[in-house]
């Protein structure tokens, strides 16, 4: 997070790269296994770690997932209907859920962009103190800091009330329990999942980049256009993924802020698991969920070029 | 010894969240970390059986299910219940908590009971059995307190509860009420009995009533819930027993009884609603916050809630109404589930409760229905607390008592059309 901590310091651009593990030394050619192990042996927690954790269960998610019968009798059947059924029950949430998630990634990357910005080329020493600010309300629960949300924005509360006071909104105004809630919960909740990765690829920028820039005649604007953003879009790329997938399948926010017609994917998963008992249909939700996101991951990061999701990754 | 007082000062809403109404609560505290995430491993990995076509699955065998109620006690017992859901003290020597209730089972019995407040959800807490369940092995825990409803059926239809022996509750025949005795969802209490008790009917703030509707300041009616004059200002309960149940008897219909046309019905009524824009939210189980923000004028309420806030000293003071055309009850059943290893003890503990000594002691502290009506008296002369005795929403009278309804039991074919009938509503 801090590597840079002398901007001015020489290299610091090139040293930063990939991680030990991708940088087996390719020419010594000693043949040894040991050599050959390294980097499997460096990975295997993380393997063992997806595996256990993510391969083994979507696998039995998956099994589930084309079953018959409820929790308890559950039994194999191929049954495929079980993705069209809830596919047409259930389309509009998701379509919902990924543009709520859509237009909060937009807001949270216009929001910490400059909040990133800011520390990263003008924090000067106190760069770790400032980071922190930023993460200080994040370490209050998550359930505690989206009540909170919820006291703040009540309909006579400490915002509310004054403006209807004074005549500025009319008395039946409400934020709480509309989509703009629910939006703004899950932005504010996910605020350091955006803001780490930007400051990340902005901090590694060389400042005698800009100063170079400048040099060579060009003004404020283009400089940011044609020297920072760029070396910034892999930032951008990682905090949008960072932001976007967990948003997609928040449940919490609408649950709370939400109303009427606000309900997201990740509640009807709930729902169908724990209120419904039926595990097949909740594995097919979750698994199409699981495709979407994939699926979109992939084309987006072709779209930007896979190696700038590694160099993102790799930091 | 036991005074409500020693209930933690916080937030009634999040005390409802913690101590209330079991049905459907989604605790959000614990789903938010582990959830369907904690379920996907643990009960699918079992409870798919891994079998792919392994018959039944996890239906318990019969063997699981026998019991020897002629054994010899055990001087065992681990029993699982909500939280502050019995009388809690301060040990004076030590400084520690206690349940004077249990220490007393203790003495008389001589007995060593793991007293364990476990149970936060329903479903969440039936999935972290369930796998032993299936496999018939001791659950580890020799009580367990299930709300009726959708969760309790499961056990019914999955055969994970034992039978009781209905020679060994002698306190529970002389002394449990007509209203939780031979309840619908079990006839002839062959595999529950009664914890407490707990309405649902509708909360309200006096003042935003009386601003919106200034020439009709009382809320006595289901239909008050649909009047025009509280649109934006209504909360309904998110859940699918509640909601259409109430509803129900709104439109006169018997919940018991109902039939799908009636359930259309219903949910026609409900989607009316929704369209006037008169439903603010649909809550899981934060309304109460709602209306002590101002947010809502009334609201579908658990009468616990109300009591519990207004008892934390809400300044203006909350109202619980028993609708004219009626309210339900609804009610947290201890039973044993199966491969249980202290049963003779379990079910001395569940009639030991409905001596109305003790019982009185219990609900002199947690304040829900009582279902022991000779607690009453001993309340309100020996623990001298007149307020709770004499409170309708702990000891209802018997024209109110007539008025509840409870849950339409619902079979499983009859599960998938009422939750395809109801759930686009509250989840819109």
């Amino acid at each position: 997070m801090t590597s840079g901590g002398a901007p001015g310091a020489d290299g610091v651009i090139k040293a930063a790269a990939p991680l030990a593990e991708d940088v087996a030394p390719p020419p010594r050619r000693r043949g040894s296994v040991r050599k050959k192990a390294v980097p499997y042996g460096l990975s295997s927690p993380a393997i063992l770690w997806l595996t256990l954790f993510f391969i083994v269960p979507s696998f039995f998610m998956f099994l589930v997932s084309l079953s018959t019968g409820t929790v308890g009798q559950l039994q194999f059947a191929w049954k495929w209907s079980n993705y069209t059924t809830v596919l047409k029950l259930y389309d509009n949430y998701y379509l919902r859920s990924v543009v709520y998630a859509l237009i909060v990634t937009i807001i949270l990357l216009i929001v910490a962009y400059p909040i990133a910005y800011w520390i990263s080329f003008y924090g000067g020493k106190r760069k770790n103190v400032y980071l922190l600010l930023l993460l200080l309300p994040f370490f209050v629960s998550f359930v505690l800091r989206t009540v909170q949300f919820q006291f703040i924005f009540s309909d006579d509360g400490p915002i509310l009330g004054p403006l209807k006071n004074i005549g500025l909104l009319s008395a039946s105004f409400h934020l709480l329990s509309t989509p703009a809630a629910v939006i703004g919960g899950i932005s504010y909740n996910y605020l350091p999942f955006t803001a780490l990765p930007l400051y990340v690829a902005l901090e590694r920028i060389e400042p005698r980049l800009l100063e170079a820039g400048r040099d060579l005649y060009a003004g404020r604007w283009s400089t940011f256009w044609k020297v920072v953003w760029p070396l910034s879009i892999p930032g951008v790329f990682a905090a949008f993924l960072l932001t976007f997938v967990p948003a997609v399948g928040d449940y919490v926010n609408s649950s709370i802020l939400g109303g009427p017609g606000t309900t997201m994917i990740g509640q009807k998963i709930q729902t169908l698991f724990l209120t419904n008992f039926d595990y097949p249909g909740g594995s097919a939700l979750s698994f199409i969920l699981l495709l979407i996101l994939l699926i979109g991951a992939t084309l987006y990061s072709r779209a930007l070029g896979t190696d700038a999701v590694m160099d993102a990754a790799g930091r | 010894m036991t005074d409500r007082k020693d209930m933690p000062n916080i937030d009634p809403a999040l005390l409802r969240g913690l101590t209330q109404r079991r049905m459907s609560r989604r605790d959000v505290f614990r789903a938010a970390g582990v959830g369907v995430g904690a379920l996907s491993l643990g009960a699918i990995l079992a409870s798919c059986g891994l079998s792919g076509g392994g018959g039944g699955g996890g239906s318990a065998s019969a063997s699981a299910a026998a019991v020897d109620w002629n054994a010899a006690p055990t001087g065992k017992l681990n029993f699982a219940n909500w939280p502050y859901y019995i009388d809690q003290a301060k040990d004076p020597a030590t400084g520690e908590l206690v349940y004077p209730t249990i220490q007393n089972y203790e003495k008389k019995f001589g007995s060593s009971v793991n007293y364990d407040e476990e149970i936060q959800d329903n479903a969440g807490f039936f999935g972290k059995i369930q796998p032993q369940l299936a496999a018939g092995d001791y659950t580890g825990r020799d009580i367990i307190v299930i709300t009726n409803g959708p969760t309790l059926d499961k056990l019914f239809q999955l055969n994970y509860l034992v039978e009781l022996p209905t020679d060994m509750r002698p306190n529970f025949d002389k002394y449990a009420s007509d209203a939780v005795k031979d309840p619908a969802y079990d006839p002839g209490n062959k595999y529950t009995m009664a914890w407490q008790s707990g309405l649902t009917g509708i909360g309200w703030d006096p003042l935003k009533v009386a601003e919106l509707r200034p020439d009709n300041p009382t809320i006595t009616s289901i239909n008050d819930l649909y009047d025009p004059a509280f649109k934006g200002q209504v909360g309904m309960l998110g859940n699918s027993e509640d909601l259409p149940n109430l509803a129900m008897l709104g439109l006169g219909i018997i919940p018991e009884d109902s039939t799908p046309d009636q359930w259309q019905e219903t949910a026609n009524k409900l989607t009316e609603q929704l369209d006037a824009g008169i439903v603010r939210q649909y809550f899981e189980q934060n309304y109460i916050t709602a209306l002590r923000q101002g947010n809502v004028a009334l609201s579908m309420a658990w009468s616990g809630d109300i009591f519990q806030s207004n008892l934390t000293g809400d300044p203006e003071g909350l109202q619980f109404t028993v609708p004219d055309e009626g309210a339900l009850i609804w009610t947290d059943n201890m039973c044993i589930p199966i491969g249980v290893e202290n049963a003779v003890e379990a079910i001395t503990m569940m009639d030991y409760v409905y001596d109305p000594k003790v019982q009185a002691q219990i609900e002199d502290y947690n304040g829900y229905i009582c279902p022991v009506p000779a607690a009453q008296d001993i309340i309100r002369d020996v623990l001298d607390d007149p307020d709770t005795a004499d409170s309708p929403l702990v000891f209802p009278t018997p024209d109110e008592v007539a008025k509840l309804h409870s849950f339409r039991v619902l079979t499983p074919e009859e599960t998938l059309q009422w939750n395809g009938i109801f759930q686009p509503i509250y989840q819109s």
